[in-house]
């Protein structure tokens, strides 16, 4: 502003902008008004990781004609999200806001969406249950599970010591169903495979992060993976220690040219469109919006260099296998490492199972406890 | 890919506490050490927390920008040096408590250094090189703890010149006298003010330097969470340290390993509790300042021009 003189052009220029602004209030229901879409996110934008995954999707949202996206980071998982929750809807007037961290739910969603009835409130990750929760909150998530187990059979085929470090952030149900996919998956290519897990206590720990990655790599793990808000300090160390990785979130394939071997990736577009075109037509957004593979809500890395052709047959021939919906992952007999049968023979547990939401074990094969 | 080393099984607990102590270590060296000197002088910066992240963040980008991780080290060194002669200043103002500057520099510096460092977050700036001191061994687990990064020795060397300049150079006697009682130092002299704001920069500078580590070394990226407070515990390694170079050292060492047990048992299978071994470094802190503390002697050594002890 400085320099600018508060001449008679810029006058009129605000007395005009004014008067627009008083015409829109007054006719609030007046065609043409674009739908106001909050995004809200746990940490920066661009972490290669979980949050860049949400704002490249909103980036697609803000160009849909008549959609105006306001945006967020670093937004606490605490009252600050209220906070931020309601300042998008008194002041920016927002109908539709996705919250996409795990532990916006309960109760910070829950209880602003009781404030505001009007407003629609998409939450990625979070078990809405019928008649539990309030008709104006959903919940959006992908399967990336599968991605996992594809990305566990690649692991398992590239290891020599059979060994793989899953650097974790906190036990809760999303992240052990990906470390038990993974081993899955590896242990569907080399029943000898175990997966060493390492809780860190929280999303973003760089420090914790690397260490918890050197002391994998120096106790033999050879590929490593990861859930947490960025991989990049993880895929980067091992990129440093001359082991494998497969990603998360997105991909990190350019931080590591020569070990990165493929990643699971999310792809939110889709479930944002089916979410934004819903309230904006006027219908009920989906409660429980739930894609994988078929759905397009989440995809694969490309395969890295280090990937042998006989791996990626082998990955493909799954994936299209999950694509047809044929592919159980959680299929009995399972049992944790404690010994314990949790998924009994001849159950299958399909991937809209909503059992698999409430995980809280890790499968035979994985060193490391809840 | 190199070749796939073999296991280590319980030897990579020791092994990964004491590289975890040389790689974690840094930063609160580097900080602590600064802050020493400045507190010496009579003064405390709280906000070497602030300088740190803003220090990590101009390392990053001027690594960035000119592709040379160096000019990194001294980008860092001079945004630490300019926020300390900020702190230095105000403080020199009458009726300023550093403690609150400090405070309010730490939220400043932070900020800053999360808005200017928006664009920085996602490129891959060219990191530290490390000295490979482990060259003598065939075991790439031993080898790769014994990777160290230049700062570390000189660290470590600054830590012996400096509790040898305290005693033995006239500067060094001078911040001391500064710091411990400013009547004396103004009955030989000696201006108080410009010696406080040149230790506080000093502080600065090495706090700047201790962000910088972290940026560019390990974990060498720069990221909005990268701090997870080194810069405050620093300033509480100094007390623990009784205000001494090397107590610093060796205090930044046994946080370092500590904060490593709690991924090293994990990865050697001890995963019970872990919650537990990862509050490592801040129980083993509040152990040893208990069992190290009494009413007599809590804050022997520490500078009488201190706002913590002048009553």
């Amino acid at each position: 502003m400085a320099g600018q003189k508060f001449d008679r052009r810029n006058f009129l220029k605000i007395a005009a902008a004014s008067g627009a602004l008083a015409a829109v209030s007054q006719s609030a229901l007046a065609q043409g008004k674009p739908l106001v879409v909050g995004f809200i996110y746990v940490g920066a934008r661009d972490d290669f990781g979980y949050n860049q995954a949400h704002a490249q999707a909103a980036a697609v949202i803000k160009k849909m004609p008549g959609i105006k996206v306001i945006e967020e980071e670093k937004v606490a998982e605490t009252v600050a999200v209220q906070k931020t929750m309601e300042a998008m809807i008194e002041q920016d007037g927002a109908s539709l806001i996705f919250a996409t961290s795990f532990g916006y739910f309960d109760p910070h969603v829950l209880k602003v969406a009781a404030k505001y009835p009007k407003v629609f409130f998409a939450h990625c990750g979070g078990m809405w249950t019928e008649g539990k929760h309030p008709k104006n909150v959903g919940s959006f998530f992908g399967y990336i599970d599968e991605c996992q187990y594809l990305s566990g059979m690649i692991a398992a085929s590239v290891s020599k010591t059979k060994k793989g470090g899953f650097i974790a952030a906190k036990p809760i149900p999303q992240v052990l169903r990906n470390i038990n996919a993974f081993t899955m998956g590896a242990q569907s290519v080399d029943p000898a495979f175990t997966t060493h897990v390492i809780f860190t206590g929280d999303w973003s720990l760089p420090v914790k992060e690397a260490e918890a990655s050197n002391s994998l790599v120096d106790q033999g793990a050879d590929v490593l993976t990861c859930h947490v808000d960025g991989p990049k300090v993880v895929v980067e160390t091992a990129e440093k220690r001359g082991v494998f990785t497969t990603g998360y979130h997105a991909s990190q394939a350019k931080l590591a040219p020569k070990g990165y071997l493929t990643g699971a990736e999310w792809d939110w577009v889709a479930p944002y469109k089916t979410l934004v075109e819903a309230v904006k037509s006027g219908k009920q957004p989906p409660n429980f919006l739930r894609g994988g593979l078929k759905e397009g809500f989440v995809k694969m890395s490309p395969y890295g260099p280090a990937v042998p052709a006989k791996a990626k047959t082998a990955a493909d021939t799954v994936k299209a296998k999950m694509v047809k919906g044929e592919f159980v992952i959680f299929k009995g007999p399972i049992k944790d490492n404690k010994g314990a049968t949790v998924v009994a023979a001849g159950v299958s547990q399909g991937q809209q199972d909503p059992v698999l939401e409430g995980m809280n074990y890790l499968v035979a094969g994985v060193v490391g406890s809840i | 890919m190199s070749a796939a080393a073999e296991s280590l099984g319980w030897l990579g607990v020791p092994l990964a506490v004491f590289a975890g102590a040389i790689r974690v270590s840094t930063p609160f060296m580097l900080v602590s050490l600064g802050e020493c000197i400045t507190e010496k002088s009579g003064r405390i910066n709280l906000g070497l927390e602030g300088i740190l992240v803003m220090g990590a963040m101009a390392a990053y980008a001027a690594s960035l920008k000119t592709g040379s991780p160096w000019f990194g080290l001294w980008a860092a060194a001079g945004v630490g040096a300019a926020f300390g002669l900020l702190h230095g200043l105000l403080c020199s103002l009458k009726r300023v408590n550093d403690i609150a500057i400090g405070i309010a520099l730490m939220l400043f510096g932070t900020g800053l250094a999360f808005f200017l460092g928006k664009s920085y977050i996602q490129p891959k700036a060219p990191n530290l090189p490390s000295i490979p001191l482990g060259f003598w061994t065939d075991n790439p687990q031993l080898a790769n703890a014994l990777n160290v990064n230049p700062l570390f020795p000189a660290g470590v060397l600054l830590a012996f010149f400096l509790h040898w300049a305290f005693r033995n150079t006239s500067w060094g006697l001078k911040v001391r006298i500064v710091g411990d009682s400013a009547d004396a130092a103004l009955a030989l002299g000696y201006k108080i003010i410009p010696v406080r704001i040149v230790a506080t920069m000093c502080g600065g500078v090495l706090a700047g330097l201790g962000g910088a580590f972290l940026s560019l070394y390990y974990p060498g990226s720069w990221n909005e969470a990268l701090s997870s407070g080194q810069g405050i515990i620093a300033v509480a390694l100094v007390i623990f340290a009784r205000w001494q170079p090397l107590r610093c050292v060796g205090a930044a060492l046994l946080f370092g390993g500590a904060g490593a047990l709690g991924p090293a048992l994990q990865a050697a299978g001890v995963s019970s509790g872990y919650h537990l071994f990862n509050a490592a470094p801040y129980v083993l802190t509040l152990l040893i300042l208990i069992a190290s503390c009494s009413p007599t002697r809590s804050l022997q050594g520490a500078p009488g021009e201190l706002s913590l002890t002048r009553s």
